[in-house]
């Protein structure tokens, strides 16, 4: 579904992110983990079309993708949400979701009526006619979610859509997520809370500094000295391995 | 405040606005109401692309004198008539405005350096204006010749020998259908995946972009859309007074006229630009009356008043009057989702 080859991108000196391969096949959860500063956004961003790669190419579901702009893939049914959330604060939820339902909807009475469906899925049923701008952090996390299904994507990107929420909120989080992938939409997420990568990827991929150290199964990679170094320095898989295990 | 309500207000306030004039037989002040009218509609095309597209523009005299100028000159050197004229100066507007919206748009300019440039465009044209006086007679002007034969009337668009009745409301009726046309319109936009993808790009362009919306091709629809009733104002204003010169055309005053109404009536608001120009006019009028007269009939003593006003408005009511109206409707009616 999604195939991105020896993708390069420096800004000024820097490398964020060093020929990186990887690929989604349809139907999976995939993730993508690494500490701050590994490039991880990034690679997102190039992948939906917000950045210009140095060199390397983006297919998605067959058709090379590489350098068309934003708008024109989440079209094609490739979404991404941000990380820093960007709600349409002097909107109300309905407003913002129903946003992204006229990617595929003409009709402004069917897009609203779509986003308050959209909404049910997500949990926000009750927070419809709320203003954006006066949601909690969690709600807003959930409404760059919504806005982004409502688009009907076949790949969905998901750039820490758990970051700052508590325990219970990421526990009602997950069953979601899930629910959105067996209705058919394949998912590539970035997080760095690990237990929502433990239990819900098929597949793991881990950058560190621009470079992608590993891949595999999420329990094979998280354990892989060489990826626990990269999250806690040098050194660290030994003395974890001393004090029999922890999560990162 | 619900659909509902609100639909019966705009009824009630369009028809107020279609009769109040039968029963003023006072030119000066069915003059009064042309011009709250005028004002609206200019107002309204300023906000179509600020208010609703976030791009806000400090040169809208240049679509307005490119209308108006078109206007003036295919009837005095080409003798088109005022009805074909029309369509030339409604898409010479549209047209500039879509020149610009491309250099603007295309190249990413937003908040003050689109201001700057439609700034530098009004000002551009204004000296083209003057010195290019094979077109435009340059400073002097363009005088339509005035019509006074009664049976002409409808044919020069001119009411001022029309009979009693045109003679007196022609232009009113004119302006007010005007203003219906470009209410119309916004209200169509407001209801249209066109314009909840504009207001989309005026919250957040790069989450718009995330979601589908290309929003180049969204301001260009607003530029166009804004332009296009911009330079029908400027259509209105040469058949009203049968005269334009660079000055009136292109210079800031009209730019500035059609930004003051919607701010202070109430930014991307459908009723903010009617509201902000009734109140304005208003004000206006007052102060001639008092101030004005107390200090010997000195113009510029409501110009003073209405930056006042603006600043007023800025500091304090966010939202405009409607903003202030809707908390009052709220709390008259208890109204929790108003
Ligand atoms: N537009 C930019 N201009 C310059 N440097 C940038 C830009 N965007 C990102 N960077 C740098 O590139 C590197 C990778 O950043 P990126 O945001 O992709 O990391 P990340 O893996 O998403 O980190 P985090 O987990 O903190 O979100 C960082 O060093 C960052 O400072
Ligand atoms: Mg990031």
């Amino acid at each position: 579904m999604l195939e991105v080859r020896g993708i390069n991108k420096t800004f000024g000196g820097l490398k964020a992110v060093t020929d990186a391969n990887l690929s989604v096949s349809e139907g999976k959860i995939v993730s993508l983990i690494g500490p701050n500063g590994a490039g991880k956004t990034t690679l997102f961003a190039i992948i939906a079309g917000f950045l210009k790669s140095d060199s390397g190419s983006v297919t998605f579901d067959g058709s090379d993708i590489t350098g068309k702009p934003p708008h024109w893939i989440c079209q094609q049914g490739l979404v991404r949400t941000f990380q820093v959330v960007q709600p349409f604060t002097s909107l109300t939820v309905r407003e913002n979701i129903a946003v992204g339902a006229h990617t595929r909807i003409a009709g402004r009475r069917k897009a609203l009526a779509r986003a308050a469906d959209v909404a049910k899925l997500v949990g926000m049923e009750g927070m419809l006619d709320q203003s954006a701008g006066d949601l909690t952090i969690s709600g807003r996390k959930r409404l760059e979610l919504a806005r982004a299904l409502a688009t009907e994507p076949k790949l969905l990107l998901l750039d820490e859509v758990m970051a700052g929420l508590n325990a219970t909120e990421i526990h009602d989080l997950l069953p979601v997520i899930r629910g959105i992938r067996d209705n058919g939409v394949t998912i590539f997420l970035i997080e760095h809370v690990m237990q929502a990568v433990m239990s819900l990827s098929d597949y793991t991929y881990v950058l560190n500094q621009g470079i992608m150290i590993a891949e595999g199964e999420p329990k094979d990679v998280t354990s892989s000295p060489e990826v626990i170094e990269a999250y806690l320095g040098h050194g660290a898989a030994e003395r974890i391995a001393k004090m029999g295990g922890g999560n990162a | 405040m619900n659909e509902r309500t609100r639909l019966f207000g705009w009824i009630l306030l369009l028809i107020t606005l279609a009769v109040v004039p039968l029963f003023l037989h006072s030119a000066r002040w069915i003059e009064f109401l042309e011009m709250t009218l005028f004002v609206a509609v200019l107002g309204q095309g300023w906000n179509i692309l600020a208010g609703y597209g976030g791009q806000y523009s400090f040169g809208h005299a240049l679509f307005f004198g490119t209308g108006a100028y078109i206007q003036a000159l295919l009837q005095v050197k080409f003798g088109f008539s005022p009805w074909i004229a029309m369509w030339f100066a409604i898409s010479g507007g549209v047209l500039v405005g879509a020149f610009v919206g491309y250099l603007s748009f295309r190249y990413g300019l937003r908040g003050s350096y689109f201001a700057l440039i439609t700034l530098a465009f009004a000002e551009a044209f204004l000296v083209l204006s003057r010195s290019l006086k094979s077109i435009t007679e340059g400073g002097q002007g363009v005088q339509l010749p005035l019509n006074q034969d009664p049976e002409k009337a409808i044919a020069t668009f001119q009411f001022n020998f029309a009979g009693p009745f045109l003679s007196e409301y022609g232009f009113y009726y004119t302006i007010f259908f005007i203003l219906l046309l470009a209410y119309g319109l916004t209200a169509w936009m407001e209801r249209s995946r066109f314009g909840a993808q504009l207001v989309a790009v005026r919250e957040n362009e790069d989450a718009a972009r995330a979601l589908g919306i290309n929003a180049f091709k969204a301001k260009m629809g607003a530029i166009c859309l804004s332009a296009g009733i911009t330079a029908i104002c400027g259509v209105y204003y040469v058949q009203k007074f049968l005269f334009i010169e660079p000055g009136i055309a292109f210079g800031p005053a009209k730019s500035v006229e059609a930004l003051f109404a919607p701010i202070i009536g109430g930014l991307g608001t459908l009723l903010g630009p009617l509201l902000g120009s009734l109140f304005i006019h208003s004000v206006g009028e007052m102060t001639k009356a008092t101030i004005g007269q107390a200090l010997g009939g000195r113009p510029g003593v409501d110009l003073i008043l209405f930056g006042v006003i603006l600043i007023l408005v800025l500091a304090f009511l966010p939202r405009g009057l409607v903003g202030l109206l809707e908390a009052a409707w709220k709390r008259l009616t208890g109204d929790r989702n108003a």
